[in-house]
């Protein structure tokens, strides 16, 4: 049966990718991107820097708004899907309005997720997602002195970091014992904690709330669980997300932390595909069911499902890479560390540019690295390919690790000859 | 007013003027210059914005810094004198006339 309207839900940059990956690909028929913000796709990576920092609060688009008109895709912003009807084929929108499909991919992304503490529901408590949050965390910010980020993980680390560009007198409260804990390595949290307080930065790990308390409806402290009253014009929370799989559960589709996909992005019903920060899948390279939050894994499932739709062979071995600007330190991560056994420093990180090579029973699985952009690079080949540097050899910095990978992955490239 | 021009690799050229403030990329995604993705949004990540410098505009660009200097270096072989990653180029009034060469990439 041939595909003549591909409707997809989600305009972040997993849904938009999609719909030029359709046509890069060859696919002729309808395209329908429907999502419920009013602003054309656009970067959400800025929203934590440039967005907050700029003069003029100007979304950084995914693509201009000719790339729609020329490319035939019918962009439905403002809209909300209520409903999805798997038997008929149909989206049922917030209008009441439905609308058919062949094939239709999820690519609804995820929203923060809060914490149930007293006063969260304040004034001035804003959590980062799309272009709504950004401009009523730059309004708020307005006038502010005191900021206190809940959540040390990468957006809370970033908007400590441009906070306190801004003058701001920044708190970061951290539950764990140390900051990005869950995503890098020891000698990564060190640095980049060691960074945001030589910026000014206050970090509070093994820190946990009690409450926010405000004054006419607008919050005035943070109240750790010790007592302390710190001083908060500005909170802003970013302690994870929570994937947007209700409409896919409401329409009897399997899910568990997201929506569950296969290696095609399929869903549990055949016809239903879903991509990006919401979809659940088992990762060629850890071996396990996860969800990657970035704009790497959003894209390239992207161009993934656009293949595996048009019937097209679509083995899904991307090697997920990311990153997170914090100030002046820029970290770069490739690869997945779960389960690593050994970690090897490359470089000083007394001098703001080295990598942690991450490794289980003599494998690589992962580089996290600050400053070194090369070492980052060389990661993604190195993956991709299945090729693993001995420690020895990454320790050193006098050996040329790119030669080192080149020289083996061309010796395995080499034909065989028979009988020689 | 900063107006640079992108050329394509089969030599179409299109003006485009920057608004303050933007760089190289910017302008290029917002006028929807062909090949000029921007897929990391000016990170200095993905390397989907490579151009090579017209020879005589070189010299009136800054040195390019380490990170985008290692990202080169990762995608290219050899870096030619010109090539830049036009994200990390800011288009100041200095660079008024400035023209960029648009580089196929694979993929």
């Amino acid at each position: 049966m041939s595909i003549e309207r591909i409707v997809i839900v989600g305009t972040g940059h997993a849904g938009t990718q999609l719909a030029a990956s359709l046509r890069q690909d060859g696919y002729a028929g309808a395209i329908a991107l429907i999502g419920d913000e009013t602003d054309l796709p656009y970067h959400k990576p800025p929203l934590s820097k440039a967005f907050l920092k700029g003069g003029e609060a100007e979304l950084q688009l995914l693509r201009p708004e000719e790339f729609y008109v020329k490319n035939r895709v019918e962009l439905m912003l403002g809209r909300r899907v209520a409903a999805i009807g798997p038997a008929e084929h149909r989206v049922a929108l917030d209008d009441g309005s439905t609308i058919a499909y062949d094939r239709l991919v999820l690519a609804t992304g995820a929203r923060p997720r809060l914490p149930a503490l007293p006063g969260i529901d304040l004034g001035g408590v804003v959590a980062l997602r799309n272009r709504a949050d950004g401009l009523m965390l730059r309004a708020a910010t307005v006038g502010a002195e005191d900021v206190v980020v809940i959540g040390g993980g990468f957006i809370g680390m970033e908007l400590a970091a441009t906070f306190a560009a801004l003058g701001r007198k920044v708190t970061v409260i951290e539950a764990a014992p140390r900051i990005l804990g869950r995503a890098v390595a020891p000698q990564i949290s060190e640095h980049l904690a060691a960074s945001a307080v030589a910026a000014g930065v206050r970090l509070l790990t093994a820190t946990t709330l009690r409450g926010l308390e405000g004054d006419q409806g607008r919050v005035s402290h943070v109240v750790t669980a010790n007592g302390e009253r710190i001083a908060a014009q500005v909170v802003v929370v970013g302690i994870g997300v929570l994937p947007n799989q209700e409409l896919a559960e409401a329409a009897g589709i399997a899910c568990a932390n997201g929506i569950v996909v296969d290696r095609s992005f399929r869903t549990s019903h055949p016809d239903i595909f879903a991509i990006g920060d919401v979809a659940s899948y088992e990762h060629w390279m850890a071996a396990r069911v996860l969800r990657l939050e970035s704009v790497q894994n959003a894209t390239d499932q992207a161009r993934a499902v656009a293949k595996s739709l048009l019937g097209m062979p679509a083995d899904y071995r991307a090697v997920p890479w990311f990153w997170s600007d914090q100030g002046d330190a820029k970290l770069q991560m490739v690869g997945l560390s779960f389960d690593a056994d050994e970690h090897v420093v490359r470089g000083e990180s007394g001098a703001g540019s080295f990598s942690v090579f991450h490794y289980r029973a003599g494998r690589l699985l992962a580089i996290d690295s600050i400053n070194r952009a090369a070492d980052h690079m060389l990661g993604r080949k190195m993956l991709a390919a299945g090729f693993s540097p001995p420690p020895a050899a990454v320790r050193d910095l006098s050996v040329d690790l790119r030669a080192l990978a080149e020289a083996a992955l061309a010796e395995r490239a080499a034909p065989v000859i028979a009988g020689a | 007013m900063t107006t640079i021009t992108f050329i394509q690799p089969d030599g179409a050229a299109r003006e485009v003027v920057a608004k303050p403030g933007e760089s190289g990329m910017q302008a290029a995604t917002r006028a929807g210059v062909e090949g000029i993705i921007g897929e990391c949004g000016g990170s200095c990540m993905c390397a989907t914005c490579h151009v090579e410098v017209a020879p005589q505009d070189i010299g009136r660009l800054p040195p390019r810094d380490d990170i985008e200097q290692e990202m080169l270096e990762s995608i290219l072989t050899d870096v030619p004198e010109g090539s830049r990653l036009c994200c990390q180029i800011k288009l100041v009034p200095e660079l008024d006339g400035l023209v960029l060469h648009v580089v196929e990439i694979a993929g």
